[in-house]
């Protein structure tokens, strides 16, 4: 590989590693650098969705759910290391968690126990996202539903379980969510201090997704997960058992929003279902359009943007805020498909190369656009 | 029913016996038996609607059978997936080329290598030079070495159907299957097709589906009438040319 094609190939995730890691925390103030850590949360998700819905063709509309699933599982730690008998004797049951007492549980129901451990709850952010994920993936690929109605399904699942989140306020703390987090590990997480750490972990954390993302689709595997977006069924007769292809990804994604939830859980400092519902899976799908569903570094600045300009347009403009993503959608769908990235893959970053490297860089010496960037 | 030669069990490939598949009450396929032999070249003709297609994908697993048996090496292969039919030894082109578009003709063969098919193997799958040299061979053959990094939609139509048979030969499989491998290809190509034909025989069974009366004549070895999702006549191509009853429901039209 000459210097040129490595370049290219490299430059984004470069040009994103100095961003992050340099320009961010160099030019904003604490605050504003927690926030744009709680935008890299959903850029775990974006990721996954790179994966299963622009290389392979699943749309879920249900990744909020992987999301929250996560971010409850480090909630639950983070809120048995909180309701130590001595923080809450004024309970009727210390050593609960507080809205537990609130709703007169006397005890720790048994699927809360295995998160006084540090490293299930590791384990549980990645795998019980997963696990939800295969059952769902496994049901449905293997009687080949697929499309539109995998899409309608997993929004259907994303209601279900919001709505039992909701409803078991005992067990999860209601529609107020799991609130009032203090320490990991006895380091307390709510200072500013705590937070550009936790920032430089997110990113950390991000860009070795996107090394694996990179892995992944550069591999055999990823060529055929276009393969199967394209033409399923020659796949099938390519001998492939496509079901085992799609659960894959569609479980990769899971695991990849679990990341996310537990990183926004541990730098917001709660969770709730208000967070994880029908209509934050539909705007994470929104950050993956318009980022460019093809490339996992677009995807992740389009989390960062229009997380951003929620931020500062849904201030300004509450009611417009949720119309104007809306046709932020449809227009990128319409006049640019493959969202920034496919721009910046067209027209800047040629020119970049050549910038950097000289000239002489004829388009066809250009070596075939890699979405998988 | 005519037969060239005496058929010896061991020497039978694939053999459907009492096929029938109804959709709906409809019989496309009706107590439909068929045998294969080793090494042969079957064309399969016949008018719209006959069942042509139909027979291939109850073999390949894509139709499943109402009721009868399709044994493939001795094999039952009713009742197995597509891509289990696959790995014993079936490969099948589409009646419109099927390839992946958005993969270069490389990219298209190196997934059709039978080698990595889980999904932690194909992870680990690396081209190595033994992939690179059998697909540089099979692209010699379908006339697509210079096109090995071309993405497949820009390839012309028949260089598609090549592809296609290609991506199937890269396979190796004991019994090949084409549907309509010439329809929209021009004259050289078919001449070239043919040829490609012939070659890719040696070592193998193929059932070809065929409507250009031309081409069959080119490459037949043997052919099957069929006709309301039964045999209607079986043998040498001039044998079926004449018979009255062929003529009557397929050739004279």
């Amino acid at each position: 590989m000459n210097i040129r094609s490595l370049a290219s190939n490299w430059l984004g995730f470069a040009l994103l590693t100095i961003l992050l890691v340099v320009v961010f925390p160099a030019l904003l103030d604490d605050f504003r650098l927690n926030l744009v850590g709680k935008y890299l949360s959903f850029g775990f998700v974006v990721l996954g969705l790179v994966l299963c819905w622009g290389y392979t063709g699943i749309l879920s509309l249900g990744q909020g759910i992987f999301f929250g699933l996560g971010g409850y599982c480090i909630a639950m730690f983070l809120k048995l290391e909180a309701s130590t008998p001595e923080a809450t004797k004024i309970q009727s049951t210390p050593g609960i968690p507080d809205f537990m007492d609130w709703n007169q549980l006397t005890e720790l129901p048994f699927f809360w126990q295995p998160f006084h451990s540090f490293g299930f709850t590791v384990f549980a952010i990645m795998a019980v996202p997963a696990a939800i994920a295969f059952i769902l993936a496994y049901a449905m690929f293997k009687r080949r539903v697929g499309g539109v109605y995998f899409a309608i399904i997993t929004q259907a699942v994303t209601a279900v379980l919001t709505i039992l989140i909701i409803g078991q306020q005992g067990y999860t703390g209601g529609i107020n969510g799991i609130t009032d987090l203090r320490t990991l590990l006895g380091w307390d997480i709510r200072t500013d201090g705590a937070h550009n750490i936790l920032y430089f972990v997110c990113v950390a954390l991000l860009l070795v997704c996107i090394l694996i993302g990179r892995f992944i689709l550069k591999s055999k595997l990823g060529r055929i997960l276009v393969a199967i977006r394209d033409k399923e069924e020659r796949v099938r007769f390519s001998g492939y058992d496509v079901a085992n292809f799609k659960t894959f990804v569609f479980c990769a994604a899971a695991a990849l929003a679990g990341i996310g939830g537990a990183m926004f859980t541990l730098q917001v400092g709660f969770m709730s279902p208000t967070i994880i519902g029908i209509v934050p899976s539909i705007e994470m799908v929104i950050f993956c359009a318009l980022g460019g569903r093809l490339s996992l570094i677009g995807a992740l600045l389009g989390a960062l943007i229009v997380n951003a300009a929620k931020t500062t347009f849904s201030e300004m403009f509450p009611e417009l805020w949720l119309f104007a993503m809306g046709g932020l959608f449809i227009g990128v769908t319409l006049f640019f498909p493959k969202g920034l990235a496919g721009l910046v893959d067209d027209y800047v970053r040629p020119w970049l190369v050549k910038v950097l490297f000289g000239g002489g860089a004829k388009p066809t010496d250009r070596p075939a656009p890699t979405p998988a960037e | 029913m005519p037969v060239i030669g005496p058929i010896v069990e061991s020497d039978i490939l694939l053999a459907l016996e009492g096929v029938t598949v109804s959709f709906d009450g409809f019989k496309a396929v009706n107590d439909l038996s068929l045998y294969i032999q080793k090494g042969e070249l079957r064309v399969i003709i016949g008018p719209n609607g006959a069942g042509k297609t139909t027979v291939l994908d109850l073999i390949c697993g894509r139709t499943k059978v109402s009721e009868g048996s399709i044994k493939f090496n001795d094999t039952e292969v009713t009742k197995l997936k597509e891509h289990e039919i696959v790995r014993l030894g079936i490969g099948r082109k589409f009646q419109n080329p099927s390839i992946y578009e958005d993969l270069t003709v490389l990219e298209n063969l190196e997934i059709s290598f039978p080698k990595g098919r889980g999904v932690f193997g194909s992870l680990a799958f690396r081209r190595s030079s033994e992939v690179v040299a059998r697909i540089d061979e099979i692209a010699e053959m379908i006339f697509l070495k210079d096109q090995l990094n071309t993405k497949a939609e820009i390839l012309s139509h028949g260089q598609k159907q090549w592809l296609e048979i290609g991506m199937l030969l890269i396979q190796d499989p004991d019994l090949l299957m084409l549907d309509e491998p010439v329809a929209g290809m021009s004259v050289a190509e078919r001449v070239k097709t043919a040829e490609l034909l012939n070659r890719i025989i040696e070592g193998r069974a193929v059932i070809v589906i065929e409507h250009d009366m031309k081409f069959v004549e080119s490459i037949a070895h043997k052919v099957t009438v069929l006709h309301q999702g039964k045999v209607l006549a079986e043998g040498r191509m001039d044998v079926i040319q004449e018979d009255p009853r062929v003529r009557e429901v397929y050739l004279g039209h």
